[in-house]
């Protein structure tokens, strides 16, 4: 069954000019996808969409079966428990003031979901292999990997359905990508994943399904290994063709 | 002789050090990658290279650049070797560029300054016409309507390519290029690196390419030095380093590097 | 290279915070003081017509013969109390103007930033005149209300261009998609990002009210005596200057340095309260 159906959505922020054209795409649940695109091709206006952080302009999303309204108090409640996010600069997705505590149980305190929330934000963080001695630090004092971390574990606390990263590994260091790459690989295997980049690399080596954007419209869409051996489309192509390779 | 040649360079923060007793010469012709993740110091080195360094940072050691002493040198003696010597390209040409100017005016002001120093004067056409042969250099289409165009409405690959127009402009004989294509999408990046190694090759400017990206790199230079927080841990031919990395931590960013790009499969 | 800086710029910091405390601790004492004891009853005449400084009255008295240090102790009761509640007022003002802009969309909060723009453009003093005289007494309790308002737009500008730049970051987009409430963002996020420069900006503010104050008394606008404000006492003495200058230097001096260290404070506090600049860090 299809956790998200997005059906002919269409979003604009001038009058003139859509950012996303009669897009429609079914999401399984456990299903890991990768939504690839440059800049302009809206997997951004999307991802924000998703999250419930904007309307259509025309055609709908429904989650669960239900569709998602994000001027709908109580749903959206229901829905901020399930769908959770992962953002791309982990040194501005961490509030410089909070402990790691603060930031991680945001989620619990802010849903006021039950039970103990101390023992759920160790048991997150441990999932995401950092020790119980951080929850007193603040952010600056974690490198970028180490935030990203952080940052995982937040979005893991309220046990979510749907992960949404957005180039959750694109400000890495190549050495640290491959570990947070290895660790969402961990935490895709118990939930949705969608995962918004524009690193074909990493996508193909994080999600077993990938649907290429253009424009606003969905190109190309099919299982990740399939879709690169032989992509129909010609941007697709282009897309792979120009992806640097190591030598030999 | 090197046209750069760093020996023993160790560059500190107060007590920190940064860089550390780095050595490492580039002939005329030569295309060396300085390989590093961030914190490595492979940007300072490049500031350091030309003088540029950031107050509060001190430099020990020594940095020819055209045979010339850069470390301790006044910036009249820089300014020189700057712009004739060598030229730097930058990660974000939006913050490299100067908003409130049109860009054409911005690739003339180098081609003026290296005229005046040859000890010509271009006149007005002149000069429009050597912006325009500069801007179909860097493959820009419609080089007359680009010239009138101002930064913001311009892509970041188009600013790119004014970026290394400007560099151009120079005449440098070594083009030193941070992370030239960081900030930009994969389709644009691809096209940058093709057009800065024709250019490179065809003038035989020798190329000092800064990245932490080690297929990018491969594409672009012939030897690469790995930098790791400030120690220069592993050096050779590219195809040598990445084939039987020796150190350690090379053979963790060659195999991280090689994961993603077998993810991809074959497909070329 | 912002642990340089930070290094760089400590022993500054420390020093000018410890004279603020210093001087600011200094007019706190009297202020209290003040509450159970002063050298005479500041309304008794216990000496003669504009004595010089004297072992029994320090400062000299003034032209009613009444001790002048007593007088000024209680300006300093009466400084700070104008201070702290003109700003509190002022801050409960602007930083809800200014949230409630930085919230709102674009043309509310064009008509609000256009608003702040125009009352800016007029100087506390004269917006305090103002209120004082649309009110029927000249009380403290006005001359603080009328400060505290005059202090706002001040206040509410920038609040709102802080709380603005906030808004636009990766935290505040994860807080809501956790579900966190505006009230949560505003509290929770928000203010305590951009608390420190407020702060800083408060306390200059604070500064601010103090010579505001002084001024409307000087005008006759402030609190009437026998509780009266520096500002009275310098206009009291602005008759007998040459002949009785302590009269002037003495107040004068006092809202010198209290100005002054609420502003070494402010800039020694800048830091506290930030997690990235603490030691060790």
């Amino acid at each position: 069954m299809s956790l998200v159906s997005i059906e002919g959505v269409d979003f604009r922020y001038t009058r003139d000019r859509l950012t996303l054209e009669n897009l429609s795409l079914e999401i399984r649940e456990g299903a890991n996808v990768g939504l690839v695109g440059e800049s302009g091709s809206g997997k951004t206006t999307l991802l924000r969409l998703l999250l419930g952080l904007a309307r259509p302009s025309a055609g709908r999303i429904n989650f669960e079966g239900r569709r998602l309204e994000p001027h709908d108090g109580a749903f959206m409640r229901q829905y901020r428990r399930k769908v959770q996010a992962v953002f791309q600069d982990p040194y501005s997705s961490l509030d410089p003031r909070q402990t790691v505590l603060g930031i991680v149980s945001e989620p619990l305190r802010s849903l006021r979901l039950p039970g103990d929330h101390r023992a759920q934000v160790e048991a997150a963080l441990a999932a995401v292999d950092l020790e119980r001695d951080v929850l007193g630090r603040y952010p600056h004092q974690f490198s970028g990997g180490q935030r990203q971390r952080i940052a995982i574990a937040r979005a893991m606390v309220a046990k979510p359905k749907l992960l949404l990263a957005d180039e959750a590994v694109s400000a890495l260091d190549l050495s640290t990508r491959v570990r947070i790459v290895e660790l969402l690989q961990r935490v895709a295997a118990h939930m949705t994943l969608v995962f918004v980049s524009h690193d074909l690399g990493v996508v193909a080596a994080l999600c077993d399904e990938v649907v290429i954007l253009q424009n606003g419209r969905i190109v190309e869409a099919g299982p990740t290994r399939q879709t690169l051996a032989d992509p129909v489309h010609p941007y697709t192509r282009n897309l792979l063709q120009s992806v640097p390779r190591m030598p030999a | 002789m090197s046209l750069l040649a760093i020996d023993h360079l160790t560059l500190s923060a107060g007590a920190q050090t940064l860089v550390s007793g780095l050595s490492l010469a580039i002939a005329a012709g030569e295309r060396v990658g300085l390989i590093g993740e961030s914190g490595s110091g492979k940007s300072l080195t490049a500031m350091a290279a030309t003088g540029l360094l950031p107050p509060g940072i001190t430099a020990a050691g020594s940095v020819l650049l055209g045979g010339r002493q850069v470390v301790g040198a006044p910036d009249r003696v820089l300014d020189r070797l700057r712009g004739t010597v060598t030229a730097t390209i930058f990660q974000e040409p939006l913050t490299a560029l100067d908003p409130l100017l049109r860009v054409g005016r911005q690739v003339a002001e180098p081609l003026r300054r290296r005229a005046a120093r040859d000890g010509r004067t271009l006149d007005r056409h002149q000069l429009r016409r050597d912006v325009q042969a500069l801007l179909e250099q860097v493959a820009l289409p419609h080089p007359e309507r680009i010239a009138r165009a101002y930064p913001h409405e311009l892509s970041g690959g188009q600013r790119q390519r004014i970026a290394i127009a400007m560099a151009l402009a120079c005449q440098p004989q070594l083009l030193i290029a941070d992370e030239p294509t960081t900030a930009l999408d994969v389709t644009t990046q691809a096209e940058i690196l093709k057009l800065l190694d024709t250019l490179v090759r065809e003038r035989g400017m020798a190329l000092l390419f800064i990245s932490h990206d080690l297929p990018i790199v491969a594409q672009v230079v012939q030897r690469v030095v790995v930098l790791r927080r400030g120690v220069a841990v592993e050096r050779g031919p590219v195809e040598e380093v990445f084939a039987r990395p020796r150190h350690e931590y090379t053979g963790a960013l060659v195999a991280a590097a090689r994961a993603f790009d077998a993810a991809l499969g074959g497909s070329r | 290279m912002t642990a340089l800086e930070t290094a760089a710029a400590r022993p500054h910091r420390s020093a000018s915070l410890q004279l603020g405390l210093v001087l600011v601790g200094l007019h706190v004492v009297v202020a209290l003081l003040t509450l159970v004891w002063t050298p005479y009853d500041p309304g008794a005449m216990t000496g003669g017509r504009l004595e010089p400084p004297s072992l029994a009255h320090w400062v000299g008295t003034d032209r009613l013969g009444r001790d002048f240090l007593t007088q000024i102790m209680i300006g300093s009761r009466i400084a700070l109390i104008v201070g702290s509640a003109a700003v509190a007022i002022g801050a409960a003002i602007g930083i809800t103007l200014g949230m409630l802009a930085a919230f709102a969309t674009r043309l509310p909060d064009d008509a609000l930033a256009a608003t702040l723009d125009i009352l800016i453009a007029f100087p506390t003093l004269l917006i305090a005149m103002l209120v004082v005289a649309a009110s029927d007494t000249a009380s403290l309790g006005t001359a603080i209300l009328a400060l505290g308002i005059a202090l706002s737009p001040i206040v509410a500008r920038l609040t709102r261009i802080l709380a603005k730049r906030v808004l636009l970051l990766d935290f505040i987009t994860a807080a809501r998609t956790s579900g966190t409430s505006w009230p949560g963002i505003v509290f929770r996020h928000v203010l305590p990002n951009i608390w420190p420069t407020l702060a800083v900006n408060l306390a200059l503010q604070f500064g601010v009210a103090i010579i505001a104050e002084a001024s409307l008394s000087y005008l006759g606008l402030g609190a009437p005596p026998p509780n009266a404000s520096w500002g009275r006492l310098l206009q009291e003495a602005q008759g007998t200057v040459y002949t009785a200058p302590i009269g002037a230097i003495a107040p004068g001096l006092a809202l010198v340095s209290l100005v002054i260290g609420v502003n070494l404070l402010a800039d020694g506090l800048r830091d506290v309260g930030d997690p990235t600049r603490r030691r060790g860090a």
